[in-house]
Parts: structure tokens; sequence; C-alpha cells
């Protein structure tokens, strides 16, 4: 039990990862109901945007430089494909069945993963991404990369950013108008079709950020990166309460500790030796979704709203 | 309500955005279709006799697989050069089974339909050629795989308890198995490297759990100790749980069996978590895109068995590394290259016996000969001399340490295994 300080610490990090991402889902949901699966994508192309700007700068620029150029770029990039997404892909379906819009994210989900893997220059397999100089440093028993350290302050800052945003602004009220009752909104002088634009950029900027992240974590992006990480993402979504975007951001942490935690200590157990390691972690992460759902269908945060699926 | 023009749009709409998701769809078979072109051409009379690859030529392990396809042509393109068998024109095809077992299935099936089809080389992956294996036995095609090591694959389920069973007598390889390669991992770090507790984890796949078992027999029975046991999933690229327990294990080594797309993140994340011990792998780990995935510096003396002798330090390897590189392929020949040049030669030469033997021309059902003539051959290749024992595994047993030296792999020792 001596090492639990530092899978707590792993579990967070995973955790905000999976917030940032689940974000997007969440406020695309809450507005229109629809799940985004193409998000994911999003998230690989935020990734993708991040390196291209560090591939266009001169060879040994310092990081310092580099990464806020990165961010933008990464935004600037996921937001454009969003915004895109939205208006030529969604837009279009918006009074069409449920169904038609969803299947037409999960075709754009496919068709991003496979215009990456096709055009951008040796993105085949994985692409080696930049990484900050300096770490590792250590706080008691508890070690911490210098690209965590990005991750740590990036995800707190972002959720602080929208909450602002949503509770303060004109442009948020209207968005929780818009997610109350689009109709009515309308009536009340919203522009909802920029509203819901907005939600798909704002969800998009927090995936190229947890893009970035995921880059200066883990040393690497690939095309593929976005699939796995996007239904974890939406998992926590899910868990938190979809709609709610607080409840993203625990719904993530909370995946994120659990599945930590049960890799490591389920197999400790006296007879589920078997059950532990990697693979199952996810597994027992969707016990634990399974579970929550049972006793709260809103999840975690969320309210019981009637005419919502 | 919607109007008229409104509805009309949407179709098209829908249109647009169906065929863009049919287009993604497409360009995934396009990749497979491309690499398909490579095929030589040229027919001077004479019968043709195709030489086809199955390996991951995109993806995670693109980079041994792109080196298997391109070694295995050029073994085909120098046999049409030297008109190695007379009255036969050699046709190359590659197939890209993204490592995946359905992609190898279909592929199997495809070149078994094609009747010019005599021999294949590949695929990487030992739990793709499990997928493979029956469709090409039951069309008596010739199988040579450069890279599985998979025991059971020649021997049977239960090679471990001794019951040496041949289950399919269309499958060959050049490549040395996991039944040698993990013990010889094992004395090597006990031995020689003064390695005494061992942190062992696995990706669950055929191979390497394989690896990682064969590697915990033999080290304990010399007397190591196991400091732990996970497995992690080679999907997911965070592996801080499993590695915060490695630190805290007090392991002085790491032994994964797995490959280098999920090994190399594996190795940074244990070095930037405080634990300086060197991760050791198997052949799986033995590619230039390792060391660039652990991360460069904090790679240094990671380390890597790989089957056979270095490539490059033996005599009869010169030759082919000038060629390949005469040739202007793209991409390294990599961890494979030479056996998968023996492979594609050890089909050459079956066809030439047969061929031969029956008044230089291609009798009928010339696979089952050809498949009958591979078991039967001997020759001096790149990697030494090429023959194949009662299992259809390779006679030549070397195996060596590679350490990570600045960007690459440098050979440590070569020797072979002595259980």
């Amino acid at each position: 039990m001596h090492e639990l300080p530092q899978q707590l610490v792993n579990g967070l990090l995973l955790g905000s990862m999976y917030g940032l991402v689940a974000i997007g889902y969440t406020m695309v949901y809450g507005i229109v109901q629809l799940i985004n699966f193409a998000h994911g994508e999003i998230f690989m192309i935020g990734g993708f945007g991040g390196l291209s700007v560090w591939l266009m700068l001169p060879a040994g620029t310092s990081m310092l430089i580099a990464l806020p150029l990165m961010i933008i770029g990464a935004i600037a990039i996921a937001t454009l494909v969003a915004i895109g997404a939205e208006r030529f892909a969604y837009r279009p379906l918006r009074n069409a069945p449920r169904l038609a819009p969803l299947i037409t994210a999960i075709g754009l989900s496919l068709a991003l993963q496979q215009a990456v893997w096709a055009w951008y220059p040796d993105a085949k397999s994985s692409v080696v991404f930049p990484q900050l100089p300096g770490g590792p440093f250590t706080l008691g028993s508890v070690t911490i990369q210098t690209g965590d350290v990005f991750l740590l302050l990036a995800a707190p800052v972002s959720m602080a950013f929208l909450g602002f945003f949503v509770q303060k602004t004109r442009t948020g009220r209207g968005m929780q108008a818009t997610a109350q009752d689009p109709d009515t909104a309308k009536l009340m002088g919203i522009n909802t079709d920029r509203i819901i634009m907005i939600a798909f950029a704002l969800g998009a900027a927090f995936a190229a950020i947890g893009a970035v992240a995921y880059g200066l974590k883990y040393g690497e992006v690939q095309f593929k990166m976005g699939f796995l990480l996007g239904l974890k993402a939406f998992t926590a979504a899910v868990l938190g309460g979809i709609g709610n975007i607080y409840g993203a951001m625990i719904g993530g942490l909370v995946l994120g500790l659990a599945e930590t935690l049960t890799t490591v200590y389920v197999a400790d157990i006296p007879g589920m030796q078997q059950l532990g390691g990697q693979s199952w972690g996810n597994t027992w992460a969707f016990v634990l979704l399974i579970l929550v759902l049972l006793f709260r269908p809103q999840g975690l945060l969320g309210q019981r709203v009637a005419d919502r699926a | 309500m919607p109007g008229k023009d409104l509805i009309v749009r949407q179709r098209k709409l829908i249109a647009v955005t169906a065929a863009l998701a049919a287009g993604a769809l497409t360009l995934t078979a396009c990749g497979s279709r491309d690499a398909g072109k490579n095929a030589e051409g040229g027919s001077d009379g004479g019968a043709t006799v195709v030489i086809a690859v199955d390996a991951p030529l995109t993806g995670d392990l693109s980079a041994l697989g792109l080196g298997i396809r391109n070694s295995a042509e050029l073994a085909v393109k120098q046999a049409n050069e030297k008109k190695y068998v007379k009255g036969v024109t050699f046709k190359f095809e590659a197939l890209d089974d993204q490592a995946q077992a359905s992609s190898g299935q279909q592929n199997a099936t495809k070149l078994v339909a094609n009747k010019d089809v005599l021999g294949v080389v590949g695929p990487l992956n030992s739990s793709v050629s499990e997928s493979m294996q029956k469709v090409f036995d039951d069309a008596k095609l010739a199988q040579i795989s450069p890279a599985n090591t998979s025991p059971s694959l020649t021997q049977g389920p239960k090679w471990a308890e001794g019951q040496k069973v041949r289950t399919y007598k269309s499958y060959f390889r050049t490549a040395t198995t996991d039944a040698i390669q993990g013990p010889f991992a094992a004395q090597y770090l006990f031995n020689k490297a003064g390695k005494k507790k061992v942190y062992i984890i696995d990706d669950k796949k055929t191979y390497g759990a394989g690896l990682a078992g064969t590697f915990k027999g033999e080290f304990t029975k010399l007397g190591g100790q196991v400091a732990g046991e996970g497995h992690i999933d080679p999907e997911s690229k965070d592996f801080s749980a499993i590695v915060t327990q490695v630190k805290n294990s007090g392991a002085d080594a790491v032994y994964y069996g797995g490959e280098y797309p999920a090994g190399g993140p594996l190795s940074k994340q244990i070095k930037a978590a405080g634990a300086n011990i060197p991760l050791v792998g198997g052949d799986g780990l033995f590619d230039k895109k390792y060391v660039e995935l652990a991360g460069g510096a904090t790679a240094a003396g990671d380390l890597a068995t790989s089957v056979g002798a270095p490539v490059d330090s033996l005599p009869s390897a010169k030759e082919f590394i000038e060629n390949y590189k005469k040739a202007g392929f793209k991409d390294p020949y990599a961890a494979y290259g030479g056996y998968s040049y023996d492979s594609a030669w050890a089909i050459i030469e079956a066809v030439k016996k047969v061929v031969d033997a029956n008044n230089g021309k291609l009798p009928d059902g010339a696979r089952a000969k050809v498949l009958e003539a591979v078991q039967g051959v001997s020759f001096e290749g790149v990697t030494g001399k090429v023959s194949f024992d009662e299992f259809g595994d390779a006679t030549n047993k070397q195996l060596t340490v590679y350490k990570v030296e600045g960007d690459d792999f440098k050979s440590v020792e070569s020797g072979t295994y002595s259980g």
C-alpha cells in the first residue's frame, strides 16, 4: 500500500485527460442531444495540429516558446474541423431522425481517422511528439513528470474557464437557455445556430488541449489514439451525467481512478489474482459504470429529465 | 415543418456524408491494393510463379513488415535477373494484414485462390499465422515465416509438456522460437548481466505471453527471483499503474514480452518514473523505432534478443545489404530482412528442384510438389545455412543479444541456446 499515493496521482492524471475530452461529448449532447462519436478524432487531430506547429518551427526552438504556439495550433485546427463537421455534416440533419446524425458521426470518425492515416506524412504508425525538458519532480513518494505538470495545470484551469464562461457570459447563458429549450431560446432572440457552433468549438478546444497533454505525457501521437480514449471519455461523460459539464470532469476523474486502482489492487484480493492487470482494469471501469447507472441512471451529477434518452 | 427545398438539400448532404464514410472504407482497402501493385512485371514465355508476402505493411508494426516485403521482393527480382530457374518467371505480390488475424486469413484465402501462387513468405505475427495455417495446409501451399516465434505453430499446443506434434505440414519458419529465445535471454541476464530480480510484463498476445512464459521458466530455474508479474494492454499508452509497481518492487530489470509500439513507451515511462533499470525483450522490440518511442537517450542499456547472428556481421549478408541498398527501397530491411530473403529464396530453390525434376517444365499439381521440396531444401543463405527440421523449424538456432546505444541497437554477443 506504500505506493497508493503514486497510484492515486496516476489515476487523477489519466482521469484529467478523460475529463478534458469528455467535456466535448457532454456539451454537444446537452445542447443538441447528439452523441458526437467523431469527437475522439477531433482530439486526435488536435494532437497532430500541435505536432505540425512543432515541425514547422525551426529546429532547436525552446519548448517554452513552442508550447504556447503548439497549443494555439492544436486548438485552431481542432476547432476548425469541429466547426466544419457541425456546419456541413450535422446541421443539415438537425431535424432528421436521431439515428441519422449518429450514423453520420460514426462515418465522420472513420473518415477523419483514415484521412490522417493517408495524408499526414509518416502517420501510418506512431509519430514522436516533442517533450518538455526538466523533471521529474519528487514529492515524498510521488514522482511527477514534466509532461504531467502541464496536464495538472491545464485541466483545472480549463474547467474554471468553462465554468466562468457558461455561468457569467452572455453567450454562456445563451447556451444554458438553448440546452433547456431550443425553441423558446430562439423566440427570445438567441441565435441557436451560433450557440451550437460555439458548443462544438469549445469542446474541440478542450480536446485539443487534452491532445497536447497526451503528446507531452506519452511522447507520441498516432491516428488511432482518439478511438479508445474517445470511448473512455464518452463513458466518463455518461458516468458524470451527460449534459453536465462538471459531471464530465468528475466522471473522468472517477473513471481514471477506478481504472488505475483496479488494475493494481484487484490482483491482491485473495482468489482474484487472475482478474487484475490492465486489460481487466478496463473491464472493472465498465463494471463501475453499470453499477452507477443501475442506482443513478442520470449519472453522478446529472439531472433526471423526462423527455431525454 | 421543413419545406421541400430543405428536404432535398438534406438528402444531398446525407449522400455526401455517406460518400465520405464510404470513402473512408475504400481508403482502408486502398492500402492493401497499392501494396499489391508492386508485382514484378515481365513475361518472356514459360510459366509464371507468384511468390507472395503477407505482412503488416501499415499500422504500428509496418517498420518490420515493410522490411519483410522489400527483402522478399529483392529475392524474387534477383531470381529473375539471374534466370535462376529456367523457363519460370517469378512474380511478386504483397498483401497487408495490418497485424490482424482476420485480415491475415482473408489474405490467405485470396492467395490460395490464385493458382500461380506457389509459396508465401510471412506473416510477422504468430497470432496472424494461427489464422492462416489451416487455409494454406488445406491447399498444400508452402508458407515460410521469417518472424514467427511461437513454438506451438510448429510443435503443436502441447510442446511445453514435451508432446511435440507437427500440426501443419505446409508451415515452415526461418526464425528461431520463443522456446529458445526466452531462455536465452534469461541465461544472458542471470549469468552475464548479473540481474537477479526481474519484473515480468507481457501484452497477453500469443507472442508476448509465450515469450514471457519461457523466460520465467528458465530464469527461476537458474535461481533468479521474479519481483512481480503484470500484463498491459498494448492499445493503451498509459502504463503508469504497472510502472509504479515495477518501481516499488525493487526489480533490477524488466522483461517485456511484446512488441515495440507498446514496449518503447513502457520503457520510457519506467525510466521517467525514476526506476533506472533496463527493459529487456525479444525480437519484437528489435527495431530502430523502439529507441525512438522509448525516448532516445533514456533507452540506453535496454536489451533485445533476436534470432540469428546480426545480419551485418555475416560475410554472406554483405552482398544482401549491398543489393538492398542498390535496389533503392525506401524503408530499411529491419529485423527480419535477411530471414525474409532466405524464406523467399527457399521457395525459389524448391521451385527449381521441382522444375528440374520435370524436364524444365512446371508440373501439374505444382503446389504439393513445391511443398515437399521446401522440406528438403538446404543452401547457404543470408543468415547462414537454411534448412528445416521435422517440425518445419529452422535448423539454424543462433541468437544474438542487442543493446541500445545511441539511436539504434548494437549487437553484444551471439550464441546458441543449449537447454
